[in-house]
């Protein structure tokens, strides 16, 4: 029987071939450049945060080996990405695949063009989880985590099916000693909000917290065991404003229960500046609701 | 019927099966073991520079024969070096084309890590390109794949998934890349070397 690796070994050198149309090289650190993804026609280009450590000066290299320069749009230091604008004139973006159609196991191949040529490797998906938290504080819709080995210049770069449809960006300062991908709902998010923002919008309470335990009577009337202790209230911040005191303890937002400070953050995306929520809090012993309007992250 | 990855798993072992007598052991005054190509049948084999520090050496062929080797030439820069032995029909490899090889295509690297003869790791083709983090800039080209290389793989070929040579295995940076010199540039080496000898 004729043998499969010759058709195989094309096959993954041609998604390679046809991928490599839409990965950019990003030149905007001292060291050796990274990579990036093509967004949009109109050359909005998607990259990693943390290779772009300047703001001006920014050079993107294009498939067929000439250099444009780059503006910076924004950037989202908690999820890894920052988005840039360059004359590509007229690249073609791939097409994006949503996590849902993948599973532990499947071929991936990442692709990175630190240097003029596209470079590859290859590997599985080695994890996939639900919504994730970056150690950044930002938020990752799905946790996708692969054997791809991340060589220097790979960050900013597509993880790509076996069809060759884009996973997400790949990025090595998530997570250290992994590969993750920022799968592609999280991209659109960050994205569009920096499109339409700059950056990306956070809740903001102006108030400084800390996980302590519910009294016993709490607990059973709450069915949670611990709430948010404040240690520090801005006066004129939202939740000053909104009459929240030093030595509140804050046990729900919005109907939420609001355990940790994870909850607390995983409440005030960006969507909510600007909302009015209520906020109950333990107070002398009482659970009372106050409503706060949310302010905008500085 | 066989599964899709059961007849991938056959087809690599019987690439490797055809391909693995064309790599023999090479054996310095040290005894140092690394790997070496058989490049032509006549006794014409081809390893890296570093495997050949100093003579007498010698060269152990997959079917056990040790065979006295000739030092035909050397050079540091490319770490290639031809070494001679007196044989005939020896197995040899078909040689393949470097040069059009893409990222991301399959390659199978032959040696003895750790001394382990007759060793294949597998890998793919991350790119050719002479400039990579660390490593001083020498003379020709280099090949990166991914893959795991280990003392003892120096010399070794690397061939594709149609089981050609493609390159000889060179050099580790990093935990899993490896750098290979393209079968193009040991062709351009061994016509220097053998017009010179």
């Amino acid at each position: 029987m004729e043998s499969l690796l010759p058709d195989l070994s094309q096959a993954i050198a041609g998604t390679v071939d046809v991928g490599s149309n839409g990965v950019v090289q990003v030149d905007g650190r001292s060291r050796i450049p990274a990579s990036g993804v093509l967004w949009s026609k109109d050359g909005v280009i998607v990259t990693a945060h943390h290779v772009v450590e300047r703001d001006e000066g920014i050079e993107v290299g294009l498939p067929d080996g000439s250099s444009v320069p780059a503006k910076l749009i924004g950037r989202d230091p908690s999820t890894d990405i920052a988005v840039l604008q360059a004359k590509t004139g007229g690249l073609e973006p791939l097409a994006w695949t949503e996590p849902d159609t993948l599973k532990v196991g499947h071929l991936v191949l990442g692709l990175g063009r630190p240097g003029k040529n596209i470079r590859a490797t290859m590997g599985i998906i080695g994890a996939l989880g639900d919504g994730w938290r970056t150690p950044m504080g930002g938020r990752l819709d799905r946790y996708v985590q692969s054997d791809v080995v991340m060589y220097p210049g790979f960050s900013g770069g597509p993880l790509l099916d076996a069809s060759g449809r884009v996973v997400g960006i790949n990025t090595s300062a998530l997570a250290r000693g992994a590969t993750i991908t920022i799968p592609a709902p999280t991209v659109r998010r960050v994205v569009q909000a920096i499109l339409a923002h700059g950056k990306v919008q956070w809740g903001y309470l102006g108030i400084g917290a800390q996980p302590v335990p519910l009294p016993a009577e709490t607990v059973a009337l709450l069915k949670q065991d611990t709430g948010l202790l404040l240690v520090s209230v801005e006066a004129e911040g939202p939740a000053g404003q909104g009459g929240l005191l030093l030595g509140d303890t804050i046990v729900s937002l919005d109907g939420s229960p609001v355990r940790h400070l994870d909850d607390l953050q995983g409440l005030l995306g960006g969507e909510r500046v600007g909302s009015t929520i209520a906020v109950k809090v333990l107070r002398a012993g009482e659970v009372r609701e106050l409503s706060v309007v949310v302010g905008e992250r500085p | 019927m066989t599964s899709l990855l059961e007849r991938l798993n056959d087809d690599v072992a019987s690439l490797v099966e055809r391909v693995a007598d064309g790599v023999v052991q090479v054996k310095d005054a040290r005894g140092g073991a690394g790997a070496g190509t058989i490049w032509h049948s006549d006794g014409l084999i081809v390893t890296n520079a570093h495997v050949v520090g100093r003579g007498p050496f010698s060269v152990v062929l997959r079917d056990g024969r040790t065979l006295q080797a000739k030092l035909l030439a050397r050079d540091p820069d490319l770490d290639l070096a031809a070494l001679s032995v007196e044989a005939s029909g020896l197995p040899t490899i078909e040689i393949g084309e470097s040069i059009v090889l893409q990222p991301g295509q399959l390659v199978y690297a032959l040696g003895h890590p750790w001394g382990v003869t007759g060793a294949v790791t597998g890998g793919t083709v991350i790119g050719g390109s002479v400039v990579w983090p660390g490593i001083r800039r020498r003379k020709g080209d280099w090949i990166a794949v991914k893959i795991q290389l280990r003392p003892g793989n120096s010399g070794g070929a690397l061939v594709d998934a149609n089981g050609r040579l493609v390159g000889v295995n060179t050099m580790v940076t990093g935990p899993e890349v490896g750098l290979a010199v393209p079968v193009q540039v040991v062709k351009g080496f061994l016509k220097g070397a053998l017009q010179a000898a």
